[in-house]
């Protein structure tokens, strides 16, 4: 019995259907997506109400600095939240299902098998006592597969996916160098052909050439086998090449989300621009650059109105006070009061006059 | 041509491995030669392993050279023997580390290093003076107010403020060189222009050298003026900036460049020039170490250790080949005696 | 799965008001807010009350004076009875608080300061130096207190308060060394710690001032331990008999209501006051240990949070 008919087996029993059936639906719709976490002094939102959309084949990348939420929101996702974190709005429909409402009895059959996640550091995720294949074989067996020589071909199939000689099923994960070990990970996730696979920052711990090695590996893999990528970085220039969409994140929001070489082109968001701006660049003329002065408010003290003003080159006095939406920019979404429709369009924009509106406050 | 404040000659460290049956000896770094001048920033790019933090802390006395020399200002190390010279050299070449959660010492203000540095190094302030210089050197570092930014302890600035406090204990010391240890590696991306503006401005105000050690070409390029690019322990090529970038002539260097995510720029890069990792270098062999993964590899390459060549002014590779382009082939290829 | 938290690398800590003036104001402050540090910091604010002045819970100025009746039950006058020999036993347990405290505290703060410059010495030197020392922590940690003590004893003819203390710091001092030396050692790498180094510190400058600021609330957690091992251990030597007949403390209380049988004659006060007061003493150590803990290390605090909520819609 091959896993390919395992997961169908098991996906057949589930009485409630995947009510994605057409290509055209998001594979993953994350509807107002809050977190929270208690603390001694008192409840810090660390994500705040982010929409996104993933659909099948698709790459899209959440970047963000330190601090905005990135990692949460992922956690969130994949509902791999513990105290004392926890989801406190919005929906994660997946393949029609909502995952926040599902208990792990629920979501036991679509972990790893519809849905997987690769974490950070291979050396977090992987059991260092344990060798490669054992824990391949682990996490085949949790899933209902019985039979010794379908796990053994499939891990072998998976390691071959990835560039991996099969011999290394034996090897402890410190036997294998940084990017081996990523690599690993990744064909872990790969057991049960999954259709999205979450990556929490997988190569910040790989140097600039394994880096980008991986990146092109985990493309290829895309190409052939089809699956979904949701990528959280905080280097955007590392997916500036990868990734479809693009989502920018700062202070726990959503402040920019679209496609990649729009966004790169031509940011909307101040902070996306800024953020643009603050890669030194190795070809072309060199430039003296600013970066964004400053730093991200802490989460415990949110200023009020726009999160961003303090630091933003084209703040006005409405920014302090309204907090902005996220408003539809040709085929951007961008929160920035530059584009809320009560205000000009930014190509227009000389400097912006701030008593020329008083709008609702 | 002036002496150069810090040089380094056939520049070796090897470290003794492994435990009863498999001894052997780790080549940190192998035979490096390279010269820092006054107010220059020297950027030394490597990945992991390339023995780029080794240097680091062989020029700051952590470690001793296995073999090779280390001259300040014309003078062997070994020779700086009285605490007076100790010392003198340790005010010229401080250290900036690169953790800024863990460079600070929490119990303290941050004001404590600056002001004990202050105290060891420059004894002939008194207390008011030292207050004052450690504000100026706040400032420089463009933390301001500096009085009000001293009384602060670690825990309530953030990582960028930390990593300028860093520099200002290094400047406080009236260095020639800062020995700076991935200094922005572990700060946000926004935050990072800021700090190597401050190197920057500590070149061209302070006439202050650095030795800028990185494993980000770009920022390398945004701030350095020359660059030395190390692999598996050896320098493999160095010279001006703009030039080593733009026309590498090492296929490391290009393999390299190649790799650096650049979101202007198309990808020329494919997987399978990626692949393959810098090797450890334990009780190596004489041969090029990058032959495993080089596109241009010859015979040779395999068994004579590419010696460290100026092919043009200013500008040194290790690499057969490139030897051969430039037509010096013969210094080249000939075996180490 | 780490749970997740928010990172603030690189956001500023906001100022809480009114910034601790020293460490003195950040220790209160830190007691203040943690219910098990402020219980524990009472009771043993009463016990040092009545160990300095105990003229202010009892007007008997000399407890061991078999001054009263016999074995008389509680009263207005006694108010935990009288001995079988005739002394108040209330009295008895308010003097009786400065010695146990003196022993508790004493022996605690030298068998700390002996872990101290073992167990972090240990650390920072490194090589044969750390072997050797560790090897020597080791072989304290195994020695037995009470054997040890019943030999000494029977050599110094009789065992005194100073004996006691002699022996408590030899058998309590090595697992506190184990501690400071694990966290010692984790430090060794810390940059700061390299960044003293390269500035041309000594190692005496560098272990005193910079390694040991930071090790503070595991110095002063391994105190309350060693005071508590202390009262305890005392305790038990002296009610066993091997601490000197006359001394005023809890333990010899105890001794001596157990030589008289108490409990059987109806004398429950002589047994129980003593041993309550040790058991007391003890959990102020022990509270003041436990909030030390969760107030060096934010992730053991507790937090007070809503049961956790499904949404559904």
């Amino acid at each position: 019995m091959s896993v390919s008919n395992a997961k169908a087996s098991a996906t057949a029993s589930e009485s409630a259907t995947p009510s994605d059936g057409s290509s055209g639906a998001p594979l993953l719709e994350v509807r107002g997506l809050s977190v929270v976490y208690e603390t001694s002094s008192g409840t810090v939102t660390a994500v705040d109400n982010v929409d996104l959309t993933v659909h099948r084949g698709e790459f899209v990348a959440v970047v963000g600095e330190s601090g905005c939420g990135k990692s949460t929101m992922l956690f969130g996702i994949a509902q791999l939240l513990m105290s004392p974190a926890r989801i406190s709005s919005g929906e994660v429909i997946f393949r029609g299902d909502n995952l926040v409402t599902m208990n792990d009895k629920e979501l036991a059959p679509v972990r790893w098998r519809n849905l997987s996640v690769v974490m950070q550091s291979a050396m977090n995720a992987l059991n260092p006592v344990r060798r490669i294949g054992a824990q391949y074989a682990d996490t085949m067996k949790a899933h209902g597969v019985k039979s010794k020589a379908t796990i053994r071909a499939r891990s072998e199939e998976v390691l071959a996916l990835v560039g991996i000689d099969k011999i290394h099923l034996e090897s402890y994960p410190h036997q294998l160098s940084g990017g081996m070990r990523q690599r690993a990970m990744i064909a872990m996730a790969l057991l049960f052909a999954p259709e999205l696979i979450i990556m929490d920052e997988p190569t910040s711990a790989l140097d600039v050439v394994a880096q980008r090695s991986l990146m092109l590996q985990i493309k290829e893999l895309q190409q052939q086998l089809g699956f979904a990528v949701l990528f959280v970085t905080h280097d955007m220039s590392l997916v500036s090449h990868f990734s479809d969409r693009l989502l920018v994140m700062y202070a726990a929001q959503e402040v920019e989300f679209g496609e990649t070489r729009t966004v790169f082109d031509d940011p909307k968001h101040p902070y996306s621009e800024g953020l643009l701006d603050a890669f030194p660049s190795i070809r072309g003329p060199k430039v003296p650059l600013v970066g964004i002065p400053g730093s991200p408010p802490a989460l415990s003290a949110m200023p009020t109105g726009c999160r961003f003003e303090p630091r933003c080159p084209l703040a006005y006095a409405d920014c302090k006070v309204v907090e902005p939406e996220l408003y539809k920019v040709d085929d951007v979404l961008a929160r920035c009061l530059l584009y809320s429709p009560d205000h000009r369009p930014k190509e227009h924009a000389g400097p912006i006059d701030p008593t020329a509106k008083e709008s609702e406050l | 041509m002036s002496t150069p404040i810090l040089q380094a000659r056939g520049l070796t460290r090897v470290f003794r491995v492994g435990g009863f049956g498999n001894r052997g000896e780790l080549h940190a770094v192998d035979d490096a030669d390279f010269v820092i001048n006054e107010s220059e920033i020297v950027a030394l790019v490597g990945e992991s392993g390339s023995g780029k933090s080794t240097i680091a802390r062989l020029l700051a006395q952590v470690y001793t050279p296995s073999s090779g020399e280390i001259l300040f200002e014309g003078t062997p190390l070994p020779q700086l023997r009285s605490r007076h010279d100790q010392m003198r050299y340790r005010a010229a070449v401080p250290m900036v580390f690169q953790d800024p959660f863990s460079s600070l010492n929490p119990s303290y203000r941050v004001s404590h290093g600056i002001l004990r540095g202050l105290k060891l190094h420059r004894p002939d302030l008194d207390a008011a003076a030292r207050r004052a210089e450690a504000e100026r050197v706040t400032e420089a570092v463009g933390l301001s107010p500096a009085s009000e930014m001293l009384e602060k302890y670690p825990y309530e600035m953030s990582g960028g403020q930390r990593q300028r406090i860093g520099f200002a204990q290094a400047l406080a010391y009236r260095p020639k060189v800062i020995l700076a240890d991935e200094p922005v590696s572990m700060l946000d991306i926004s935050i990072r222009i800021g700090l190597l503006n401050v190197m920057a401005t500590l070149r061209d105000e302070e006439h202050v050298s650095l030795l800028y050690i990185t494993h980000d070409i770009a920022s390398a390029r945004y701030v350095a003026d020359r660059m030395m690019v190390m692999y598996a322990g050896r320098v493999v090529e160095s010279g001006p900036v703009e030039e080593v970038l733009q026309e590498p002539q090492h296929p490391y260097t290009e393999l390299l460049v190649a790799a650096v995510p650049d979101p202007r720029t198309k990808l020329t890069m494919t997987a399978k020039q990626a692949a393959g990792e810098p090797p450890k270098v334990v009780n190596p062999k004489p041969g090029c170490r990058f032959a495993d993964r080089c596109p241009l590899v010859r015979e040779v390459c395999r068994h004579v250790t590419p010696p460290l060549l100026e092919l043009q002014p200013g500008h040194e590779v290790a690499c057969h080949v490139a030897a051969e382009n430039a037509g010096r082939a013969a210094e080249s290829m000939e075996a180490a005696a | 799965m780490t749970s997740a938290t928010a990172e603030t690398t690189d956001t500023v800590t906001p100022k809480t008001s009114g910034r601790p003036s020293g460490t003195g104001m950040a220790i209160w402050r830190a007691i203040r807010g943690n219910g098990k540090a402020l219980a524990g910091a009472i009771l043993l604010f009463i016990f040092v009350v009545a160990a300095i002045f105990p003229q202010l819970f009892t007007s008997v100025t000399n407890a061991n004076d078999r001054a009263y009746a016999l074995s008389l039950p509680p009263s207005a006058e006694h108010p935990l009875g009288t001995t079988s020999y005739g002394q108040d036993i209330w009295a008895q347990l308010v003097w009786g608080t400065r010695e146990t405290l003196v022993v508790a505290v004493v022996a605690g703060a030298l068998a700390s300061i002996l872990s101290v410059l073992i167990g972090v010495a240990a650390a920072y030197l490194g090589g044969t130096a750390d072997d050797l020392l560790s090897l020597l922590i080791d072989v304290f940690l195994v020695i037995p207190a009470f054997p040890l003590i019943i030999v000494i004893a029977a050599y110094a003819n009789g065992g005194n308060l100073a004996i006691i203390i002699v022996v408590l710091v030899i058998t309590g001092w090595s697992y506190g060394a184990r501690q400071l030396r694990a966290q010692a050692l984790s430090l060794r790498r810390r940059d700061f710690l390299e960044s003293a180094r390269v500035r041309g510190e000594g190692w005496f400058y560098i272990v005193i001032f910079e390694m040991l600021p930071t090790m503070v609330s595991l110095i002063a957690a391994n105190f309350l331990g060693a005071a508590l091992y202390a009262v305890l251990t005392a305790a038990g030597l002296q009610f066993i008999g091997l601490g000197s007949p006359s001394s005023q403390s809890w333990g010899t209380m105890l001794h001596w209501a157990q030589s008289a049988e108490a409990l059987q004659t109806g004398q429950e006060w002589w047994v129980i006051a003593p041993g309550l007061c040790i058991a007391l003493l003890g959990a102020a150590f022990a509270l003041l240990n436990y909030a030390f803990d969760e107030i060096s290390n934010p992730a053991l605090r507790p937090v007070r949070r809503n049961r956790r909520n499904r949404v559904s819609k």
